[in-house]
């Protein structure tokens, strides 16, 4: 553990490089991150802290993973990015605007079920734009056409309970898409799913997406997931006090289709390359935990 | 076990404690008496007569008219204060730390004791019934409904902030929703509570009412009456129980299972 501890920063090939190059420099980056660090206070202990001095940038359209082992705090820097929570340090903006409270430009996918249980499908995926004033029909209407769109028209009239975990994510993707913000937060979103499931969400995911093209931060434990997903992966050292140690772009091309794209040799040399560094950071996470 | 053997082994079980309480009070056995005296344990037949009787003459309905009348003014009004307060006491937490104590108090406090009192406020009419209901019915419902704001998913609730609701659609999408599933969990038993108040209440001092009509049987060693009027009663509280899963079912039809939350 000793040894590893003078690493992480020099494993930054293309951190300060790919910030710009996506969208050229005149645009402001969907999110951006700086030197956030964020702290819990427990009562009666010392504040712990979960991220120091996070820099992250997400370009309009661009769709980046945060990847770390458990417990690192991929999910805290994305709920700064939410607006969830505030950092200690450092600022939080979105679209070159300062966040002040939550972030109204962004959609959040959680991992935990989200669904309102006492909502059909349908009243699930059409309150976004009940609440925000359509008229109830139309809402509906969009509903509907945004169940068909994940393949689920005819369980709008289900409730949650009485479908399958891959269905109410797919039910809970609509129901942000629908609201069509112009950021996309994921937050382990496929994670209690089943392989095959998994991989059948991601595609779905990756139709919705190319559509239109939002900025997407998609936090993930499983490196091959983020890779075939996304334009650029970021990886998080283990916790506590996290940073970001690494920063890859993903050449691949698109449209891509999941199963197929790992089967790429750049996909497989990539990994390997990710891997290598995620790699002690999992162990030190877990040699963390264990010890504990 | 399918339905109908189980509804037949419900059935067998009625049956054979009538016959047991018929062997036991109406057939001579020793000494040509039966083994318990019909003077304290009735027979089935007298009892069934009575109750023929209260139906055939129609005195019967204005007694359980007024029971409930009684019960279901307990069970609004308490319902109604218990939602009220639950939710005032949920969202203004300072406010429930205040009360904290004497919601305790009052609630540790024997509801019973409150009868005397409020027959002295109310006089013998059904509102003294109605506020020993009120009192009873009032803390099941308003530590639900306390429960259920609290106890709101709280990825639920940040999915809901992060879709943009304000307050006050927070309130009717997420709080509200919450909280009345909570308290329609506890609908049976507030339910019962209500009709526990009234007939508690009236056997206390009344004039009219299931509760009297068992205390009059009992004054006058009327064992017969005390018993018809108990199973009137029961009968009224299975017919009640059964509305309120029916209605149950269909405000909880989100819900995995129905009722499986009971407190």
């Amino acid at each position: 553990m000793i040894q590893e501890s003078a690493k992480p920063s020099s494993v930054n090939p293309s951190a300060a490089s790919a910030v710009t190059t996506e969208s050229g420099p005149a645009a402001t980056p969907a999110v951006s991150l700086r030197d956030v660090t964020i702290t819990f206070n427990m009562a009666g202990q010392t504040p712990f802290t979960a991220v120091e001095r996070a820099n992250l940038s997400v370009a309009d359209g661009e769709f980046v993973s945060i990847v770390g082992p458990t417990g690192c705090g991929k999910s805290t820097l994305l709920n700064a990015a939410a607006g969830l929570l505030r950092p200690a340090q450092g600022s939080a903006e979105s679209f070159g605007a300062p966040l002040n409270g939550l972030n109204r430009q962004s959609g959040y996918l959680f991992q935990a079920d989200s669904l309102f249980p006492w909502k059909t499908a349908l009243q699930n995926v059409a309150i976004g734009l009940e609440i925000a004033g359509t008229a109830a029909a139309t809402a509906r209407a969009q509903a509907q056409d945004w169940l068909k769109r994940v393949g689920l028209a005819n369980f709008a009239d289900r409730y949650p309970h009485m479908l399958s975990g891959g269905q109410r994510k797919r039910v809970g993707l609509a129901q942000v898409l629908i609201r069509d913000p112009k950021i996309l937060l994921m937050d382990e979103p496929f994670g209690p799913l089943d392989a095959q499931t998994r991989q059948i969400m991601g595609n779905l995911l990756l139709d919705l997406w190319s559509a239109d093209r939002k900025a997407v931060l998609f936090v993930t434990h499983d490196l091959e997931e983020a890779i075939a997903l996304s334009d650029r992966v970021v990886i998080m050292s283990a916790g506590p006090a996290a940073r970001i140690i690494g920063d890859w772009k993903v050449p691949l091309p698109r449209p891509r289709d999941i199963s197929e794209v790992k089967l790429d040799k750049g996909f497989h040399d990539l990994h390997r390359e990710i891997w290598n560094v995620l790699k002690e950071e999992v162990l030190k996470g877990y040699a963390q935990t264990e010890g504990r | 076990m399918n339905r109908v053997s189980l509804i037949g082994c419900q059935i067998l079980i009625l049956v054979l404690t009538l016959v047991l309480w018929h062997v036991l009070t109406a057939i001579p056995m020793v000494d040509g008496k039966p083994l318990m005296p019909p003077f304290f344990f009735s027979t089935p037949g007298d009892v069934a007569m009575r109750i023929f009787k209260w139906f055939s003459e129609g005195t019967i309905w204005r007694h359980l008219w007024i029971t409930l009348t009684e019960s279901a003014l307990a069970f609004v009004i308490g319902s109604v204060g218990g939602v009220l307060v639950g939710f005032w006491f949920a969202r203004q937490p300072i406010i429930a730390a205040i009360f904290d104590p004497y919601v305790k108090i009052m609630n540790a406090l024997p509801r019973i004791v409150l009868a005397p009192i409020f027959t002295l406020w109310f006089g013998l009419g059904i509102w003294s019934k109605v506020a020993l209901g009120v009192t009873l019915v009032f803390f099941i419902v308003f530590f639900n409904v306390y429960q259920g704001v609290r106890e709101v998913s709280p990825t639920v609730l940040n999915n809901a902030r992060m879709l943009g609701m304000n307050e006050r659609q927070l309130m009717r999408h997420v709080y509200w929703p919450s909280a009345l599933s909570w308290m329609f969990s506890s609908l049976h038993t507030s339910v019962g509570f209500a009709v526990v108040g009234a007939v508690v209440g009236e056997y206390l001092g009344s004039s009219a009412g299931l509760g009297y009509l068992i205390l009059q049987a009992e004054g006058t060693f009327d064992i017969a009456g005390v018993f018809a009027g108990m199973v009137v009663l029961a009968a009224f509280v299975i017919v009640i129980d059964a509305i309120v899963t029916m209605v149950e079912k269909r405000l909880l039809v989100w819900r995995p299972i129905a009722g499986d939350a009971r407190t």
